[in-house]
């Protein structure tokens, strides 16, 4: 430890202003603060402070990300060896889904913290830690199949401009990540969605490549439920895997399904959901309600909803089925897009799970209403704010005495 | 933390030089009484309100005026007087209990208690053309190695009950006490006795006014130190000026943490001067580690200090990894950490600080933070970010005449972007009192 702080010393001139590179020194304060907790003390105000910090934060929800990532990898080598027909061990499968997602997390977190890092220093800013969490979240929900390009002009657009433009991390409007996913699927539509891209049936790094099976078919199950002729009724086994074997809730809970490489496995959104909750990151009214509205709106279709699959399926299969458990879990719950005071979170929340399920049922276009609902409430969230706001100020003026 | 005052009085602490520094009274545009070399009594007017003439600052000792220290731009630094050991006292009108409300308030200016007293809104040394429709007087202090005033005030309730019930005759007087008051202090008569159960900020007067009686726009509320309010009583009954107060000298850099008898304006060098352990840099804080002011050990004691607090500054410590680590010795309010795990375990569990803030700068990020810590019937987040924005309308609307910067400073402790909460409540509340008054 003596040895490193001796270096970080050492380079301390050569980064500051006048050194040689001090063109760089948001870089350097970025890796200083990263290896030692900084030690400036305290100016004004209280003395001592409390030893959490954004960074500390930030990494938790890496961790709580972590499950999804792992078994979203384990995923993508499962459904890649099931379509092409190959026998293959767990590891093996691990493996090949590792190599598939490794370079998009590559991609996203250069493109991104590359602009972060820049704007740091032209800013004179010290490097803001959101990106953390962003970088991680961008793989997990797009298709595995995405060509990088892609994935780093959409971070880039995301980071610049639903980001940065406004202020950087703490004063942006809309969740980053979801910015990045409705920039490719509305810039790249046919890359983003349809019944080709969910399943990596090509190579990962010219390995293990292999050619679809006949039978195989990589609609993800909200897809089928979107492209269902109307009238079709919605039966237990409507809903099929790639190979067509009907899909249980159970199969469905656990993730063995195509989708988002992270969006599959409600379990281990779950696991990540009680890291945020135990560690008391997110806000467990937001998730709860989320998953209320959804639950609620999807129940209510069941009973009167129009002729389709998508309105007969069990209120329950519409929670563990595509984006949703994710995106309540990880996305809504984003402290800096979602509304501030208490109340507001409460009516956020039902918000968005409603509206996605509308989204979902109403539209055909979208098989998907996660990513809609949460940026349409991201805007609204600060008008729920204002409505509690309000009725503090109304309060008080009420007290004031009338002369 | 660690370094909590035993129940037993060190020893009283003779400054030969008393400073009296005017920062410490915040709000006021000081005006010099006395020149350098004049020689004063123990009541002598040294300075006053340019404002609110009535607002007068009084020498605690009898001496001679060794300085009149100004700064930059000839800002008035402190005025220090040398004691000659003498106790001569100058003339200075009773304040008796029966008059008006006016004459009471009046004479309690006049001996010098005025310039101790807060005003809300804007948390500034009260005046008398702001008559208050309340006053608040908090019998117990909840911040960390706070003294008690169990202890401080044992044998001196005669003189507390004298000072509130001159304090009642001007305007109703709310008495908060905590479930480990003692009998002895409870009961009082001449004001209404309101009990807080609670950890810090439950013994903050800007609390038990949300709750009790809220100030509203136009209306006036004061509030004193319930040691302040005993020396009054002291004088009220004795006839006296006799300002010495205890105070505890706290912290874990303190060898033998324990009481001191003081007079404010006493260099903090002579209270703790011996009583340090220098083994890395310290930092010194003229009250308690939320709220005090940093202080080296030239500095005179604040009279609105009721603690000298001793703790390492930190800035000699590097730690590796920080945010990866469990770091089990530290405290956080937050659950990213063991704290709420140890403290289910082990109760009185104490927890060393330094003054690190722990962590880089940020824009607000998380949300709920505030609200944990503030319990009062305000948006606090909304309310700073107001403040920040000087949006005048705004700050009016959501409470900002109710509060004062020590009620955020529990919100400024748990931030986790580490913005100065504090800073920006004094400066806007500065900006509100430019513009409205």
């Amino acid at each position: 430890m003596r040895f490193l702080k001796n270096i970080v010393d050492k380079l301390e001139p050569t980064f500051s202003e006048g050194g040689k590179l001090a063109k760089l020194h948001s870089v350097y304060d970025g890796f200083k603060t990263f290896l030692f907790v900084p030690n400036t003390t305290s100016k004004s105000g209280v003395h001592i402070h409390d030893v959490t910090d954004s960074k500390r934060t930030m990494i938790t929800v890496v961790l709580a990300l972590v499950p999804a990532m792992l078994f979203g990898m384990w995923n993508v080598g499962y459904q890649h060896f099931l379509a092409i027909g190959q026998e293959a061990g767990f590891w093996m499968q691990f493996w090949f889904g590792f190599l598939a997602v490794l370079p998009t997390l590559i991609v996203s977190y250069v493109v991104g913290l590359g602009i972060e890092f820049t704007v740091a220093q032209i800013k004179g800013h010290e490097i803001q830690e959101g990106f953390l969490v962003t970088g991680f979240i961008i793989p997990l929900i797009v298709p595995v199949d995405t060509p990088l390009w892609m994935v780093a002009i959409a971070t880039a657009f995301a980071v610049i401009f639903a980001k940065e433009v406004f202020g950087g991390t703490g004063y942006n409007v809309f969740n980053v990540a979801l910015i990045t996913r409705a920039f490719l699927f509305f810039a790249y539509p046919t890359a983003m969605s349809g019944d080709q891209v969910w399943v990596r049936t090509r190579d990962a790094f010219w390995w293990a490549g292999g050619k679809a099976v006949d039978g195989f078919s990589g609609a993800t199950p909200l897809g089928q439920l979107s492209t269902a002729p109307e009238g079709t009724v919605y039966t237990d086994g409507f809903l099929h895997n790639i190979m067509g074997q009907p899909i249980s809730f159970c199969d469905a809970f656990l993730g063995f399904i195509p989708g988002s490489v992270g969006e599959t496995s409600t379990l281990a959104i779950l696991i990540g959901a009680a890291i945020l909750l135990i560690t008391g990151v997110a806000s467990w009214k937001i998730m709860l309600s989320v998953f209320a509205g959804g639950a609620i709106t999807a129940l209510i279709f069941n009973l009167w909803g129009p002729d389709t699959a998508a309105a007969q399926m069990p209120w329950y299969m519409h929670l563990v089925l595509g984006g949703f458990a994710f995106g309540a879990v990880f996305m809504a719950t984003d402290p800096v897009t979602s509304p501030r005071t208490e109340c507001a979170k409460w009516i956020y929340g039902l918000l968005i799970g409603a509206m996605a399920i509308i989204i979902r049922v109403l539209n055909p276009g979208f098989p998907e209403g996660m990513m809609l609902a949460i940026l349409l409430m991201n805007i609204f969230g600060c008008l729920f704010d204002y409505m509690v706001v309000q009725s503090n100020i109304k309060k008080r003026m009420k007290r004031v005495p009338q002369k | 933390m660690p370094g909590m005052a035993a129940e037993k009085v060190a020893g009283a602490v003779a400054s030969q030089e008393i400073a009296v520094v005017p920062d410490h009274f915040v709000g006021i545009t000081p005006k010099v009484a006395v020149k350098e070399g004049d020689s004063v009594q123990a009541g002598s007017v040294l300075l006053y309100d340019k404002n609110h003439p009535e607002v007068k600052i009084l020498s605690p000792v009898s001496g001679e005026v060794t300085a009149v220290a100004r700064g930059e731009r000839r800002k008035l630094l402190y005025v220090s007087v040398k004691a000659n050991g003498q106790e001569t006292q100058a003339d200075l009108p009773k304040i008796s209990i029966s008059g008006k409300k006016e004459d009471v308030a009046e004479a309690i200016f006049a001996a010098g208690f005025g310039a101790l007293i807060r005003q809300r809104p804007y948390d500034v040394v009260a005046n008398l053309s702001n008559m208050p429709k309340a006053i608040f007087v908090s019998a117990f202090d909840s911040a960390p190695l706070a003294p008690d005033y169990n202890f401080i005030l044992k044998g001196e309730e005669a003189n507390l009950q004298a000072g509130l019930t001159a304090l009642s005759r001007v305007a109703k007087v709310y008495y908060s006490v905590s479930p480990a008051t003692s009998p002895a202090l409870r009961n009082m008569k001449d004001v209404e006795v309101n009990e807080f159960v609670g950890k810090h900020p439950a013994g903050l007067v800007g609390v038990q006014m949300n709750h009790l009686d809220p100030v509203n726009k136009g209306e006036y509320v004061w509030s004193m130190n319930v040691q302040d309010v005993a020396v009054m009583g002291r004088y009220i009954n004795s006839g006296k000026l006799d300002l010495t107060r205890k105070i505890a000298v706290a912290g874990a850099k303190v060898k033998d943490p324990a009481y001191v008898t003081v007079l404010a304006g006493s260099k903090i060098g002579d209270i703790c001067r011996d009583n340090l352990i220098r083994d890395e840099h310290l930092r010194i804080i003229n009250g308690n580690p939320l709220t005090g002011l940093r202080a080296s050990e030239e500095d005179a004691l604040s009279p609105f200090a009721a603690q000298v607090t001793v703790i390492a500054e930190g800035d000699e410590t590097d730690e590796m990894l920080g945010w990866a680590m469990p770091r089990l010795k530290k405290f956080s309010s937050t659950r990213l950490f063991a704290t709420k795990l140890q403290q289910a375990f082990c109760k009185n569990r104490t927890y060393d600080f330094d003054a690190r803030i722990c962590g880089g700068e940020r824009a607000f990020i998380m949300s709920g933070e505030y609200d944990r810590v503030f319990p009062m019937d305000i948006l606090p987040e909304q309310l700073v970010k107001a403040m920040i924005a000087r949006n005048l309308d705004h700050m009016e609307q959501l409470g900002a005449y109710e509060v004062a910067p020590e009620d955020f400073a529990l919100c400024e402790f748990v931030c986790t972007s580490k913005i100065e909460t504090q800073r920006i409540v004094r400066e806007a509340l500065d900006y509100m009192r430019k513009e409205l008054e």
